[in-house]
C-alpha cells in the first residue's frame, strides 16, 4: 500500500466527514460536540466548542438564522434541534475560564477595514488577534452596523456593547462617523497594506470597483478578492438585505481574514481552500430505528432555555455518525475504531522498518467475508484490505507463523496422499461431471460425501461422473500465500484436463468461491442448483416446520445459489423464518478467512453472535457453519441432514469432529471410497501411525483447545520411543517427551501400557529449544 | 523430592537434570535462558506453565517486532 493508496482509502471511509448540521454552518460550529457537552450538563465546555469559530457569541447565539436546522437529520423524524437556543444556553449558563494573558504575536502590516458591522469586526477581530495593526473606518457613531437594525428585544443595545468590547481590548483602532468613498479608499489602499470592505448591504458606494451586471462590486467566491490588489469586499453588500445572514457576514469576514494574511505573508491566497463556506456533508447516518422525541418547550422565551430545559433538547440530537460497517461486523467493532483508523493503522504497519506491528493481530482477525463493502455507502471492502496486507506481510517476511500455520498444515494434509485423489468413474477414462466434495464437507461428513456420489452417478447415468478430494486453497489465499495458492489452483487445472474438463460439481461454498474467481476457465455448478434444477435424489417427505438459514458468507453475491437452497427447503416442507442478515447481508461463522485461528476470543464472540439472532433452529449449506454453531449448542442441521435423514435431533445437535477426527475422516473417506468404487487398497502408511493413543474426554478436549493433534502426538512417542530421549518424572513414573515434526516443539506426557500408551498431557510452543529432533 | 530438579531425570542417560543455561530461538532470535538439562545428552525440560505462559508472550512479542 503506498500513500495514494492510503489516501484513497481514507477518503472511502465517510465516518470523519462532518455532520450535516456543521456542514452548512457557515463557520462549522461544531454542534454534534457542542450538544453532547450540554447533554451532559458541560455548559462551560459547550460554549468553549461554540466560542472557539464564534467571535461574537451573545450576538450570534440571539440572531443566527440557523441554516443548520433546515439539514438536521432529527427533522425528518419530527423538528429539528433547536439548535441555536441551545447555542444561547451555552452562553448563559456556560463559563470560560479568564483567557491567559499570552504575549501577541507580531505580524507587520497595516490593514484598514471600511465598516464596522459584524463582518468588518470579525476581519478586525481574526487578524488582531493574529498580531496586525488594524483600523476600522465607520460611517455611524457606534460599532456594530446592521447589528443595531435588529429587534431590540432580540438583541438588546448592552448585548452589542459588551461583546464588541473585545475589538477595543485587542488595541483595534477605531474612527467612528467617517464616511469612506472611492476617493478615501485609494487613499487608503496607499496608506494600508491591505483593505477590507464590508459596508453592508445599505450602502450605495460602489468605491469604483468593478462590478457584475447587478451592481454588486465583484469579488473572488474563494478569496474575496476585488479587482484591486490588496482590496477585498465581503459581508452584507455581497447579499444585499432580503439575503441578509448574520452568521454569512461572519464566515466571509474569516475568509477573508485568512485572505490578507495569506497575500500579507506572501504565499498563495488561493491554495487548499476547500469547503470554507457551508456544503454539503458527506457523512451517512442511519436514522431508522430512532424513536421521536418532541421539541423541549421553553418555560421562559425571552430568557430561553433553562439548564434543565437545554439538558433535554441536546439529547434529541442524534449524534450523527455513519459506522455503519461497526455496527454490523463484530470484528470491526472489536477493534474500537473505524476502517478510516484502520487503514491508516495498517498502512503504518506494513512500512514500519523498526519497532513494533501493533495491528499484525487485526489483520490477521478478519473473516475476508465481505460484509463490510455490501454495508458502507461508499463500498470500502476492509477484506481486501486486509487481504493484501497480508500478502504484504508474507513478502516482507513478516507473517507471524503462529497466524495462520494450523489451518495450512491442514490444508497441506487434505492435499496429501492422505486424501487428494482424482479419479474418473470406475472403468473410464474421462468424465462429463466431477464431484469436489471439498475438505470439510468430507472432514464432517464423510458418509453424506458417499452419498452424494453414489446419487450422482445415479441420476447422471447416461454421463460419467468423477470425483476429486483436496482442498481447494481458500486457506492459502486467506493467509496471505499467493505463491502457494496459485500451486494449487494449478495442480486442480492439470487434474481438471487430464480428465477432460469436466464440469465441477461443488457443495461447499468457499471451493465455489474459489474456482469462480480463480479457475474462471473451470465449469463449475453448486451442488444445491444441480439438485434444484436436476431434483432432489432421496424420497421426499414433508417437514412442516419451520427453520431459520443461515447463508454462508462465501454465497453473499451468489443468489443463485440461496434461492436453491429456498427451493429445496420448500419442497422438502420447510417453512423459513428469514434471519434480519441473510443473502448479501449474511454474516461469517468466524472460520472465514481463519480468523478462528488468529484471534479465537474474537471468533467466538462472533459466533455467538450470529446463533443468538434466530430463536428456531438454523439450516445451512457449509460444514463449518454447521459444526461452530451446533458445537454452541445451537440446533443447526447441514441441507444435507435435511434431504437425507429427514433433520433428525440428533444431527441436529451433533458436535462436529474434531481436528484429529477430521483428518481421520478425510483419510477414511478416501480409503473406503478407493476399496469399494475403484477397488484399490492405499498403503505408505507412517510407522507413528499404528501408535495407539488412550486419551481421555478432560485431556481431548485440552488438546482440541490447544490445537494438538493425535497424529503429533504419536510422532513424539514413536520419536521419544525409537530414540530413548525422554524424561522421567520419579514421582508419577510419567514419561515427558518433546519433539518438533515442522515448526511448532509438541511435548506430551506419557506412560506406555500392554498396547499403547496413556496420554496425560500435552502442550507446545513455537521456540525452538535443542534436543527437539527437529526434521 | 519436590524440586523440579529432584524430579526429573534423564531416562536415557539415568541422571538428574540440572539448571544451566539454554540457548532458545525464534524468528532469527536467540536468547539463553536458564532451564533444568541432562548435563550428559543436553536434553532439556520446559514446564507447561513456561510453554504456555512467558513463551507465548514473547513468541507474540517477537512475531510483533
Amino acid at each position: 500500500m503506498d500513500q495514494k493508496e492510503l489516501f484513497a482509502l481514507e477518503q472511502q471511509c465517510i465516518q470523519e466527514c462532518a455532520p450535516p448540521c456543521t456542514a452548512a454552518c457557515p463557520v462549522h460550529v461544531d454542534v454534534r460536540a457542542m450538544l453532547a457537552e450540554t447533554a451532559r450538563g458541560d455548559f462551560s465546555a459547550a460554549l468553549k466548542i461554540y466560542q472557539k469559530v464564534v467571535p461574537f457569541p451573545h450576538i450570534l447565539s440571539r440572531i443566527c438564522d440557523q441554516p443548520c436546522q433546515n439539514v438536521c437529520r432529527r427533522g425528518e423524524i419530527e423538528e429539528s434541534i433547536a439548535i441555536r437556543a441551545l447555542e444561547r444556553a451555552a452562553v448563559n449558563h456556560g463559563e470560560l475560564p479568564e483567557e491567559k494573558k499570552r504575549p501577541m504575536p507580531k505580524r507587520s502590516g497595516d490593514i484598514a477595514v471600511i465598516g464596522g458591522g459584524i463582518s468588518g469586526l470579525t476581519v478586525a477581530y481574526d487578524l488582531a488577534r493574529k498580531g496586525y495593526k488594524i483600523s476600522i473606518f465607520e460611517a455611524g457613531n457606534e460599532l456594530g452596523g446592521g447589528l443595531w437594525k435588529a429587534d431590540r428585544d432580540y438583541l438588546p443595545a448592552e448585548v452589542i456593547r459588551e461583546d464588541i468590547e473585545v475589538i477595543y481590548e485587542l488595541g483595534v483602532e477605531v474612527d467612528l462617523n467617517t464616511l469612506i468613498d472611492h476617493i478615501h479608499l485609494f487613499e487608503l489602499r496607499n496608506a494600508f497594506d491591505a483593505v477590507y470592505i464590508a459596508v453592508g448591504p445599505h450602502a450605495s458606494e460602489n468605491f469604483e470597483l468593478e462590478r457584475d451586471e447587478y451592481g454588486i462590486i465583484k469579488v473572488d467566491p474563494i478569496t474575496f478578492e476585488t479587482s484591486m490588489a490588496g482590496v477585498f469586499a465581503g459581508g452584507g453588500l455581497l447579499w444585499g438585505i432580503e439575503m441578509h445572514s448574520s452568521v454569512t457576514s461572519i464566515s466571509e469576514g474569516r475568509r477573508v481574514g485568512i485572505s490578507i494574511d495569506r497575500y500579507l505573508q506572501k504565499v498563495s491566497v488561493t491554495a487548499s481552500r476547500v469547503n470554507e463556506g457551508p456544503y454539503t456533508s458527506c457523512l451517512y447516518t442511519d436514522i431508522s430505528g430512532i424513536s421521536p422525541r418532541p421539541l423541549i418547550q421553553m418555560g421562559d422565551p425571552d430568557f430561553g432555555y433553562e439548564w434543565h430545559e437545554a439538558i433535554q433538547e441536546a439529547k434529541r440530537c442524534i449524534q450523527c455518525e455513519c459506522m455503519e460497517c461497526v455496527k454490523a461486523c463484530e470484528y470491526l467493532r472489536e477493534f474500537g475504531r473505524y476502517p478510516r483508523r484502520y487503514v491508516r493503522e495498517i498502512y503504518n504497519n506494513l512500512s514500519i522498518v523498526k519497532g513494533t506491528r501493533y495491528a499484525n493481530t487485526f489483520i490477521n482477525s478478519c473473516s475476508l467475508c465481505g460484509l463490510c463493502a455490501e454495508i458502507c455507502p461508499e463500498n470500502l471492502d476492509m477484506g481486501a484490505v486486509n487481504l493484501k496486507a497480508r500478502q504484504t506481510m508474507v513478502a516482507q517476511n513478516r507473517m507471524p507463523s503462529s497466524a495462520h500455520d494450523f489451518g495450512l498444515r491442514d490444508m497441506q494434509f487434505s492435499n496429501s496422499d492422505k486424501f487428494l485423489m482424482v479419479r474418473n468413474a470406475p472403468g473410464t477414462a474421462a468424465s462429463d461431471y466431477v464431484l469436489f466434495p471439498g475438505c470439510q464437507l468430507s472432514a464432517s461428513s464423510p458418509g453424506h460425501v458417499e452419498q452424494v456420489y453414489s446419487d450422482l452417478r445415479e441420476q447422471l447415468s447416461d454421463q460419467q461422473v468423477g470425483l476429486m478430494l483436496g482442498c481447494c486453497g481458500a486457506p492459502a489465499n486467506w493467509a496471505g500465500r499467493p505463491d502457494l495458492f496459485e500451486s494449487i489452483l494449478s495442480a486442480w487445472r492439470t487434474h481438471l484436463q487430464a480428465m477432460g474438463n469436466p464440469k465441477v460439481i461443488l457443495p461447499c461454498s468457499s471451493c465455489y468461491q474459489v474456482f469462480q474467481k480463480h479457475l474462471p476457465d473451470v465449469e463449475i455448478i453448486s451442488l444445491w442448483d444441480f439438485f434444484d434444477t436436476h431434483g432432489l435424489p432421496a424420497e421426499v417427505t414433508s417437514a412442516n416446520r419451520t427453520v431459520s438459514i443461515h447463508d454462508p458468507c462465501s454465497t453473499r453475491y451468489e443468489s443463485h445459489i440461496q434461492d436453491g437452497i429456498r427451493h429445496i427447503l420448500g419442497r422438502l416442507g420447510y417453512q423459513i423464518e428469514e434471519l434480519p442478515r441473510s443473502r448479501e447481508r449474511t454474516t461469517c461463522c468466524s472460520y472465514g478467512g481463519m480468523m478462528w485461528l488468529a484471534n479465537p476470543n474474537l471468533a467466538e464472540k462472533v459466533v455467538q453472535k450470529r446463533i443468538q439472532e434466530g430463536e428456531t433452529d438454523y439450516v445451512t449449506y457449509c460444514a463449518m457453519c454447521r459444526d461452530n454453531f451446533a458445537g454452541r449448542g445451537k440446533r443447526t442441521w447441514h441441507i444435507l441432514d435435511l434431504i437425507y435423514n429427514q433433520g433428525s435431533d440428533e444431527q441436529a445437535t451433533r458436535r462436529g469432529p474434531n481436528y484429529s477426527q477430521r483428518h481421520d475422516n478425510r483419510a477414511r473417506l478416501k480409503r473406503q471410497l478407493l476399496t469399494e468404487i475403484w477397488g484399490e487398497t492405499m498403503d505408505g502408511s507412517q510407522p507413528y501411525e499404528s501408535i495407539r493413543l488412550n486419551i481421555a474426554e478432560d485431556v481431548q478436549a485440552k488438546l482440541e483447545q490447544r490445537l494438538i493433534l493425535v497424529e503429533d502426538i504419536q510422532r513424539v512417542i514413536e520419536y521419544a520411543e525409537r530414540t530413548r530421549r525422554k524424561l522421567l518424572n520419579r514421582q508419577t513414573g510419567h514419561y515427558l517427551a518433546y519433539y518438533k515434526p515442522t515448526t511448532v516443539t509438541y511435548w506430551v506426557e506419557y506412560l506406555p501400557i500392554e498396547d499403547g500408551f496413556i496420554i496425560f498431557n500435552a502442550y507446545s510452543h513455537r521456540m525452538e529449544v535443542p534436543g527437539s529432533g527437529s526434521s | 523430592m519436590s524440586e523440579p530438579e529432584q524430579v526429573w531425570i534423564c531416562d536415557n542417560c539415568n541422571i538428574p537434570l540440572q539448571p544451566d543455561k539454554v540457548d532458545v530461538a525464534y524468528m532469527g532470535n536467540a536468547f539463553p535462558v536458564e532451564l533444568l538439562k541432562c548435563p550428559n545428552c543436553g536434553l532439556v525440560f520446559i514446564p507447561e506453565d513456561l510453554a504456555l505462559g512467558k513463551m507465548v508472550e514473547v513468541e507474540k512479542q517477537l512475531e510483533d517486532k
